[in-house]
């Protein structure tokens, strides 16, 4: 992959794409549905999503415009029913899985890790396995241990899968029209904290393509990389920078699997420094992948040693005392990027 | 389905093919010639025979790390299964997959599987497929006793259920799961019990007769079929070699299984019943002798001289290109 698409550059030339103000699961939801009235081989399963819509409202209506033959309400049986799409989508659908927590992916290892990602490789050209797997990740609700963490790293050691992370409503619609239409495995990480912000969204078939990530601001002295509701705090944390006088470039990965490693490299080599930030546990983390593939490929350019900001390696704690503690701050990228300029200034 | 002369052959001809194509495996593997983790289906060749003698082409199974007599009987190119066993290009699936991720779509064939019970819920999904796409197409789940006690089977059948899926859950009763036997770890006397719990009708088979376990799966996928919902099946049957290929059997009673090899093999039961029912003759029988050992030779030759994959095969078929659509 090469280029990241600019500040507010768009697939389809803006002034053909008539905009609207959507929420973010509006965002999703206008994905799902253009996909469902086009292609009768896309229908959605999960927990809840009919009738109660969803855990987080994005499949609300679907039930009265689709009928229940489309729109699965299946019981609380996560395993199966990742296999059960795997299964449909070997045979010729195109099924969009709900799973209500992200922390529930672990009763999907299974069929997703040994089975869905590795049909095509194992099975040769004969097979095919479009399927999305939509589920929420994040803390930041209380919502305690096993209701809260971000596991997308996890997958990222899966060859086979795709991993997918949108930060705005425009990506949300974009990537999931994209992970539609794509005949892989696709793992699509929404965050609970993102689904009511609001923010222009084209109208029509809008794809932002995987593996692509998006410069989201411009800057010559560090470059801070992250994805999923972390691209906005970073955002913020620029600004806060820039007010101390360190001007941060920001790059929101959007895709996680493919990453867009040119992106990433063509800004390390710009600045001389990298923040990597998740809001994952720091060990065995996605920024340690990035860190590698920058030590790898970049190293020469690197004015200060790669710096990581994520949440610390313990289990998510209930209280609402506790949990920022435990999880990255704004604050934190700040002092992070402060102490990278301590000699300097 | 009625029990023409073609399809009796065919039966015999499936049950004989896995027969011989793992027979000449273990040979194979013995020899040093063949190299993997093989599981073999001996003694169990009527499931596999009478089950897909009621499929079509546009019906699915999902199977097991004990895979290629359902292989066989769904269709899949035994030529391409041998070079497949040997790693090479001409392979089921080039070779990538080997004896446990041996598919092939088109015939219907979803995959052997690594995981146990890993494809009941496959099974399921293409079960769901049919329904939604209305092709009057059956799903068949084949598993093993051992597979009843994972948690995909216990959802699968209660999601196929619910949904009426025209699915078909075949359990291979052997009595041994791996290493352990079945009635220490399964507390119901019969693995049939267990579709009480999800409101499905239950078969029991004799999986050493192929007339029984085609009458059964027959009013099962015929229920499938017509919109009635899933069933599960269980056939009575009996590994007769080991969990795998070099399987020293330590662990289970020598009389056992020469009981079972002695008094319930498949095959020789087939060939009694049909001699004395006069549906073949002995002459029929050992044409299909000669042209399956013929077949399988030819499969061994033609495997052993083609090309291994070139290794830039490696790194294709991670992802599929995604066609553009809409």
């Amino acid at each position: 992959m090469t280029g990241a698409a600019v500040v507010g550059q768009r697939a389809t030339p803006a002034s053909m794409t008539p905009m609207r103000e959507l929420t973010y699961w509006q965002a999703l939801q206008e994905a799902l549905c253009d996909a469902m009235r086009r292609d009768p081989a896309v229908f959605v399963m999960g927990e809840d999503i009919g009738t109660y819509g969803g855990a987080f409202g994005v499949t609300r209506g679907l039930l009265e415009e689709f009928g229940p033959e489309r729109v699965r309400c299946t019981p609380i049986s996560e395993g199966t029913i990742v296999g059960a799409a795997t299964g449909a989508a070997l045979t010729g659908m195109r099924p969009v899985v709900e799973i209500m927590f992200m922390d529930f992916l672990t009763l999907t290892m299974d069929q997703l890790a040994n089975h869905a990602a590795k049909f095509r490789y194992m099975y040769g050209p004969q097979a095919r396995v479009p399927m999305v797997i939509r589920t929420p990740a994040g803390g930041g609700r209380c919502y305690g241990a096993t209701h809260s963490q971000s596991l997308e790293a996890w997958f990222l050691h899966v060859p086979g899968l795709k991993v997918v992370a949108p930060s705005t409503p425009a990506d949300a619609k974009g990537l999931l029209t994209a992970a539609l239409h794509d005949d892989n495995p696709v793992l699509f990480v929404e965050h609970k904290l993102l689904y009511a912000n609001s923010g222009d969204v084209p109208a029509g078939d809008h794809r932002v393509p995987l593996g692509c990530a998006a410069l989201r601001r411009e800057g010559s002295d560090v470059t801070l990389v992250s994805y999923s509701y972390y691209a906005g705090v970073a955002l913020a944390a620029a600004e806060e920078l820039a007010a101390a006088g360190i001007d941060a470039e920001v790059i929101d990965l959007r895709s996680l699997a493919p990453l867009d490693t040119a992106t990433i490299l063509a800004s390390v080599r710009k600045t001389g420094r990298l923040i990597c930030i998740e809001e994952g546990p720091r060990t065995g983390g996605v920024s340690a992948e990035i860190a590698a593939v920058v030590a790898e490929h970049a190293y020469e350019y690197l004015d200060a040693p790669v710096r990581r900001v994520g949440a610390i390696d313990t289990p998510i704690p209930f209280s609402p005392a506790l949990e920022p503690a435990a999880l990255p701050q704004r604050s934190d990228i700040v002092r992070t990027a402060r102490e990278m300029f301590a000699c300097r200034r | 389905m009625q029990l023409t002369y073609e399809r009796v052959l065919g039966a015999y001809r499936t049950m004989r093919m896995i027969r011989s194509f793992e027979e000449k495996l273990v040979e194979l593997v013995n020899l040093g010639k063949m190299s993997g983790f093989l599981h073999v289906y001996l003694g169990e060749e009527a499931v596999a025979a009478g089950v897909c003698a009621q499929l079509g082409e546009h019906d699915y199974v999902a199977s097991t790390h004990r895979g290629h007599g359902h292989a066989i009987a769904k269709g899949v190119d035994v030529r391409g299964m041998m070079a497949e066993l040997f790693g090479r290009r001409t392979g089921t699936c080039k070779g990538k997959g080997g004896s446990m991720h041996i598919a092939d779509i088109d015939k219907g064939m979803l995959g052997a599987n690594g995981i146990v019970g890993a494809g009941i819920p496959l099974a399921t999904g293409a079960a769901l497929t049919a329904k939604l796409k209305k092709t009057g197409g059956v799903a068949v789940a084949f598993f093993g006793d051992g597979a009843s006690n994972q948690g995909a089977f216990h959802e699968s059948l209660n999601l196929a259920s619910i949904w009426k899926l025209p699915a078909v859950y075949v359990v291979e009763n052997n009595g041994w799961g791996e290493f352990t036997p079945t009635d220490y770890v399964v507390p119901v006397k019969d693995i049939a019990e267990r579709a009480r719990s999800y409101a499905m009708p239950a078969l029991i088979a004799d999986g050493m007769d192929f007339f029984d376990v085609f009458a059964k799966a027959g009013e099962a996928i015929a229920r499938a079929r017509s919109g009635g919902g899933p069933t599960l099946l269980e056939c009575k049957t009996y590994r007769f070699a080991g969990h795998y290929v070099g399987d020293a059997l330590a662990y289970r009673p020598k009389d056992e299984a020469e009981k079972w090899m002695t008094e319930r093999d498949p095959l020789r039961g087939f060939a009694e019943r049909v001699l004395s029912d006069g549906l073949l003759n002995q002459d029929d029988l050992q044409r299909v002798d000669g042209e399956v050992s013929r077949h399988i030779e030819d499969a061994v030759k033609a495997a052993e001289a083609a090309p291994f994959p070139d290794a830039s095969e490696v790194t294709t078929d991670v992802y599929a290109d995604s066609h553009r659509r809409g």
